[in-house]
């Protein structure tokens, strides 16, 4: 046998192009393999992450009904949260810590001369633990401004760096929202990028009820943000919830299809999102396996070149004692360095590419030991099966034949 | 003195478009260890496909074949590989060397079919192969670096490293001038004279001279089988 790997590579360095050639489609296909896999996996990573990140038992709540294909919805089905859904939530709610109404509006924020486009969240003080948010500075709104609908706002470290350049302390001073004068009564502790590259500290928080009133001038609620007591009892509070929704707004069937709004766990929102990721991987990686079949097939091709090239060595071994296993394995041999040599080659080089993304672009990259040792299993059944065929066919020749070809 | 080769009413066909090819027709004859025969005959009265049944390279039609008491008609492909590698050194017309391979790994190649050898013992065994045809000072070089009679040389040293029972030589001097030729056939009266056991095959009639047998064939027979009494000396 160690014969054998000898004389292979023997072989093989009389003709060193052309095995690096044949090795750059396996190199190819395994680094595009381990790329891939990389970049997949480093997304699924970033997905989970992210749930944590905005909390695992966070419960949203939207009007409408994305199942019914949003092509006939009116008006008011998109309108058909009511602050009434949220009284009844909080109070007969078992399974949440924590719920808070959502109205949303975009623009301009303004201070002296700077300004910073921004979208104000209306809430109530619950958001804080709903989000994961924490107070740096100063305080939170209190029920008392969301009674009065105050104009009282809490702002992240993004909104004090962009209006407050002269090092201000941003407490107490009064900033514009469209026409709305908003006085900042806390500023958030920075929570810094999240892992999809939103900048968590870009917010600005206000009592729902003055968003509702003074900017927005509507009664209903654009979403309910609540938090389960744990993770665990996530499916009990959204089944809680369902059924007081389906109740106040007098839906009598069980059908998912009819609700007029719509609960999303945190939960169900990462396994979609980690599902798609998953179909992306496959994808990618029967692209990239696919290079790596073309790849075997070059190696078939060489390999078959070879053995008709190679004709007369055969038949000189053959009259000098090689019996036709022993060619049989030579050129097994041959084709299995050549693919597990680009291989490892492309290990290194799918590692180096990813490593490369990884400092170079904002997508998150995970190398898995598992794709390399699949990979490296796959190149090793690739020699073997691509090579299988050629050496087959120089292990049946004929001696004299062989000798006297030319 | 052992008989080395021992054929009986050997014949070989070739079918070729339908038509049978009678290449060997019955032959008849054996040599003992020690001989220097060669085979003289016109082009396609049968040498070649003579030689290659002896060199166990081919398989005959019909008759018997025994190669130093052995019957090779009734063994697999695999056995006579193996009968090959370790009684019969084969020299061809034209060298058949590796390319791009020095002579000693040339020499070295059979014994690397053979488990019994390990590296340095095959290296050993090489050397003194080549010292045998007086290539000591060509161990290293590759075979596009030499010339045709060297190269045969180094085909010889592969033909003799294994210390095969017989050695078996097709043409051999086919491919060199007249006074290379003559140094090759040197060279195979040395190792004879060292006992090796020779056939030699040729159309040359001048070589017989030197062999001390000499076989002729004509359209698959045997015409004339003759001992050398003025055998000549280089
Ligand atoms: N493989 C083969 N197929 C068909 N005919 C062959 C084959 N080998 C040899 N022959 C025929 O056998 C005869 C003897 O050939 P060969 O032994 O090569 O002659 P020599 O070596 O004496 O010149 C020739 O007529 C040749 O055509
Ligand atoms: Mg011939």
């Amino acid at each position: 046998m160690g014969n054998l790997i000898s004389i292979a590579l023997k072989a093989l360095g009389n003709n060193k192009m052309r095995c690096f050639l044949t090795m750059l489609g396996i190199i190819i296909g395994v680094s595009s393999v381990i790329v891939m896999l990389a970049i997949g996996q480093g997304s699924k990573e970033s997905i989970k992450e992210q749930v944590s990140e905005m909390g695992s038992n966070m419960i949203m709540i939207h009007p409408g009904n994305m199942k019914r294909g949003g092509v006939a919805q009116d008006a008011s089905s998109m309108q058909s949260l009511k602050l009434k859904d949220y009284e009844n939530l909080k109070e007969e709610c078992e399974y949440i810590s924590a719920i808070s109404p959502v109205v949303n509006s975009s623009g301009q924020l303004i201070y002296g001369a700077n300004n910073h486009p921004c979208s104000v969240n209306g809430c109530n003080e619950d958001y804080l633990e709903i989000r994961k948010y924490k107070i740096n500075s100063g305080e939170m709104f209190t029920q008392e401004d969301i009674r009065t609908a105050a104009k009282v706002c809490v702002v992240g470290k993004t909104v004090v760096d962009k209006l407050f350049t002269d090092g201000e302390d941003p407490l107490g001073r009064t900033i514009r929202f469209g026409s709305i004068p908003l006085t900042i009564v806390g500023v958030l502790e920075s929570k810094g990028y999240n892992s999809m590259g939103q900048d968590q500290d870009d917010c600005v928080i206000a009592p729902y009820t003055t968003i509702q009133k003074r900017v927005l001038a509507i009664t209903h609620l654009q979403s309910i943000f609540a938090s389960a007591i744990s993770e665990e009892l996530t499916d009990k509070a959204t089944e809680e919830m369902t059924k007081i929704l389906r109740r106040n707004h007098r839906i009598e069937t069980d059908d998912t299809d009819l609700d007029d709004f719509e609960i999303r766990s945190q939960e169900e929102l990462a396994t979609m999102m980690s599902s798609m990721s998953d179909i992306m991987t496959i994808l990618l990686s029967c692209v990239a396996g696919i290079s790596l079949i073309v790849g075997g097939i070059g190696i078939m091709n060489i390999m078959y070149v070879s053995v008709t090239e190679r004709t007369k060595e055969i038949g000189l071994r053959m009259s000098v004692g090689a019996r036709g296993k022993d060619i049989l394995l030579q050129f097994l041999v041959e084709s299995i360095i050549i693919s597990v040599a680009g291989g490892i080659l492309g290990i290194v080089f799918g590692i180096a590419v990813s490593s490369f993304l990884a400092i170079f672009s904002t997508w998150r990259i995970s190398i898995s030991v598992f794709s390399i040792i699949i990979s490296f299993l796959v190149c090793s059944i690739v020699g073997i099966f691509f090579g299988w065929y050629p050496a087959k066919k120089a292990s049946r020749l004929n001696p004299i034949e062989a000798i006297r070809y030319e | 003195m052992g008989k080395i080769i021992e054929i009986r009413d050997l014949k070989r066909f070739f079918l070729v478009g339908g038509e049978t090819v009678q290449a060997l027709k019955g032959i008849n004859f054996s040599i003992e260890q020690g001989e220097f025969v060669t085979i003289m005959g016109k082009s396609g009265s049968g040498k070649s496909t003579l030689l290659n049944i002896l060199g166990c390279l081919d398989v005959q039609s019909e008759g018997d074949y025994f190669l130093d008491g052995v019957d090779v008609r009734c063994m697999s492909k695999d056995e006579r590989a193996v009968l090959r590698n370790k009684k019969i050194g084969f020299v061809f017309q034209s060298y058949n060397l590796l390319a791009k391979t020095t002579s000693i790994e040339n020499v070295e190649l059979p014994l690397m079919y053979n488990s019994s050898y390990n590296k340095i013992q095959r290296r050993q065994m090489a050397i003194k192969a080549l010292e045998m045809v007086g290539l000591q000072n060509r161990l290293y070089h590759k075979s596009n670096q030499m010339s045709g009679g060297q190269q045969q040389r180094v085909a010889i040293a592969r033909a003799l490293v294994n210390n095969p029972v017989i050695i078996l030589a097709d043409e051999a001097t086919g491919n060199l001038d007249t006074k290379t030729s003559f140094e090759i056939l040197a060279l195979f009266q040395e190792l004879h004279s060292k006992g090796s056991t020779i056939v030699f095959v040729t159309h040359n009639p001048e070589i017989a001279d030197y062999s001390t047998r000499n076989i002729v064939l004509q359209d698959g027979i045997v015409i004339e089988d003759s001992y050398n009494k003025n055998r000549k000396i280089i």
